[in-house]
């Protein structure tokens, strides 16, 4: 046991979470970029839930390893769980209220 | 400049930036939101400058409590002009600031650094208190006088908003998914408060922040319909939302007229009456919020 | 300059970006949230003068999460008070 826990906090374990964490980095700049950029709402919206959520999976995944205990990698987990499904519930009331507008609006054209 | 004084001075950027976003902008709807978010990132300020209880709480009233009010109240107001005032007065005025600001500036740089007297003293005596957290220690025992005032500022607000008649609306029909969420997030909100006011004698926690949390639990299943109406006429309503403060009381005035006097608990008595004031002070605010928060005409005009 | 001296200038730079709209703006809600940012300013004050010396002072922390709790109430109160005028105005504005 104490062997396999010597190779998941040794210096390959650090490496290859500081890995996850640029790959989180990266993912977070590529959704910000998104918002900032992308044309409408709802490609926004694609941008900042899907990057982020996946942004802050890596980023967990490489603390977590950096850690090196199970209680706080469990929790990490639980609040990454808690954030993806919040990220979930958020975007579809955003994407429908921006639906009923639109709606709204085009019965008032008419 | 270190990592640590990287990050900060970032952080502290984006905060100036949101508070001009929340006090300048042009739409009252982005103000709010901008509002919001500057709460969440002052609850990361509160992390870095070691008050976790603060985190929590700030987290829990000033971005979630607060923005729901705010939003709520953009609901009921009429297409109010954003009328600026005159150029001359704006800049009398942002004169006037600039000057309070540097005189203040100068009084707080020149205080004597270390931790005031007052504060050493708590630290000290934490171990007499009856528990081990000693901020929990601060507001149950050693200032359990501005702990009682705060509660019936509590109850008093509410009692304030009951007395104005509220809008008439309805609550839009929640969407399918949301109810959903609703339904996990509510019950957990309720586990987490219950950790934390329990976890409160020895760590960051305590009523406030676990009233807060399950209170924000309520507000969310009140705003989705899913709550049972709590109708102000109610008994069992009006107990609850004066449970806290009628606890302290009676516990403030048993120890004057029993003990060594006014809140000065007996020895030895200290853990079981800070966890019962505790505990009636949790159920009281988490109520009290909510229904500040999120209670329509029927429920409080009563 | 350490963290605390930045929180500091921070906490008052809020205060008084705050105070400056209470006092420039006309809308009831702009000038709760400008209320509330330029007390937002003054728990950060608290809070960094607190965490100056070795440990934290809890008497500073623990006013401010009374503080917090306050400051809710008010705006809520605030905010009622509000839209309770503009009621009476629309009313006056328009007999039915």
């Amino acid at each position: 046991m104490t062997e396999v826990w010597g190779l998941i906090s040794g210096p390959v374990a650090h490496a290859v979470a500081y890995g996850f964490l640029l790959i989180g980095a990266f993912f977070f700049i590529s959704g910000t970029l998104g918002v900032l950029r992308f044309p409408d709402i709802y490609t926004r919206l694609h941008a900042i839930t899907k990057a982020d959520t996946l942004g802050l999976g890596f980023i967990v995944l490489g603390l977590c390893l950096i850690s090196g205990s199970a209680r706080t990698s469990l929790l990490m987990i639980g609040v990454w769980v808690l954030v993806m499904a919040s990220g979930a519930t958020a975007c579809q009331l955003l994407a429908r209220y921006e639906q009923d507008d639109t709606d709204r609006e085009r019965r008032d054209d008419r | 400049m270190t990592a640590d004084g990287f990050f900060d001075a970032l952080l502290a950027m984006l905060i100036v930036s949101l508070a001009c976003g929340a006090l300048y902008s042009r739409s009252l709807y982005r103000a709010v939101v901008f509002f919001i978010a500057l709460g969440l990132s002052l609850a990361l300020v509160w992390a870095r400058l070691s008050a976790p209880d603060l985190a929590l709480a700030e987290a829990a009233i000033g971005a979630g409590l607060t923005g729901v009010l705010l939003l709520s109240a953009l609901k009921h107001q009429a297409a109010e002009p954003l009328r600026p005032m005159r150029p001359s007065f704006q800049l009398l005025m942002a004169v006037l600031t600039g000057v309070t600001f540097l005189l203040v500036l100068t009084t707080v740089w020149s205080m004597p650094a270390g931790m005031a007297q007052v504060g050493q003293l708590a630290l000290n005596s934490v171990n007499d208190s009856g528990v081990e957290h000693p901020i929990t220690a601060v507001l149950l025992n050693f200032r359990a006088w501005d702990t009682l005032l705060e509660l019936l500022v509590v109850v008093l607000a509410l009692l304030g908003v009951r007395q104005l008649k509220l809008p008439n609306d309805r609550l839009p029909v929640a969407w399918p998914l949301l109810l959903a969420w609703s339904k996990l997030l509510a019950p957990l909100s309720l586990l987490l408060g219950v950790y934390l006011l329990w976890r409160g004698a020895d760590a960051p926690g305590g009523a406030f922040q676990a009233g807060a949390l399950i209170g924000s639990g309520l507000l969310m299943l009140k705003l989705v319909g899913l709550a049972p109406t709590t109708p102000w006429s109610h008994w069992g309503i009006r107990l609850l939302v004066l449970l806290g403060s009628f606890t302290f009381l009676l516990v403030a005035m048993a120890t004057d007229v029993f003990g060594a006097g006014w809140l000065t608990y007996p020895p030895g008595w200290n853990k079981a009456l800070i966890l019962l004031i505790e505990v009636a002070a949790t159920a009281s605010i988490a109520l009290s919020l909510a229904m500040l928060a999120g209670s329509d005409h029927r429920e409080l005009n009563q | 300059m350490t963290d605390v001296q930045l929180f500091v200038g921070l906490g008052l730079l809020l205060w008084l970006l705050g105070l400056h709209a209470v006092m420039t703006h006309r809308h009831t809600i702009h000038r709760l949230i400008a209320i509330n940012v330029s007390g937002s300013g003054v728990f950060l004050v608290m809070v960094s003068l607190a965490s100056r010396g070795e440990g934290v002072d809890p008497v500073m922390q623990a006013l401010v999460v009374t503080g917090l709790v306050v400051a809710v109430c008010a705006t809520a109160f605030a905010l009622r008070l509000g839209s309770a005028r503009q009621q009476s105005h629309d009313e006056a504005e328009s007999p039915s």
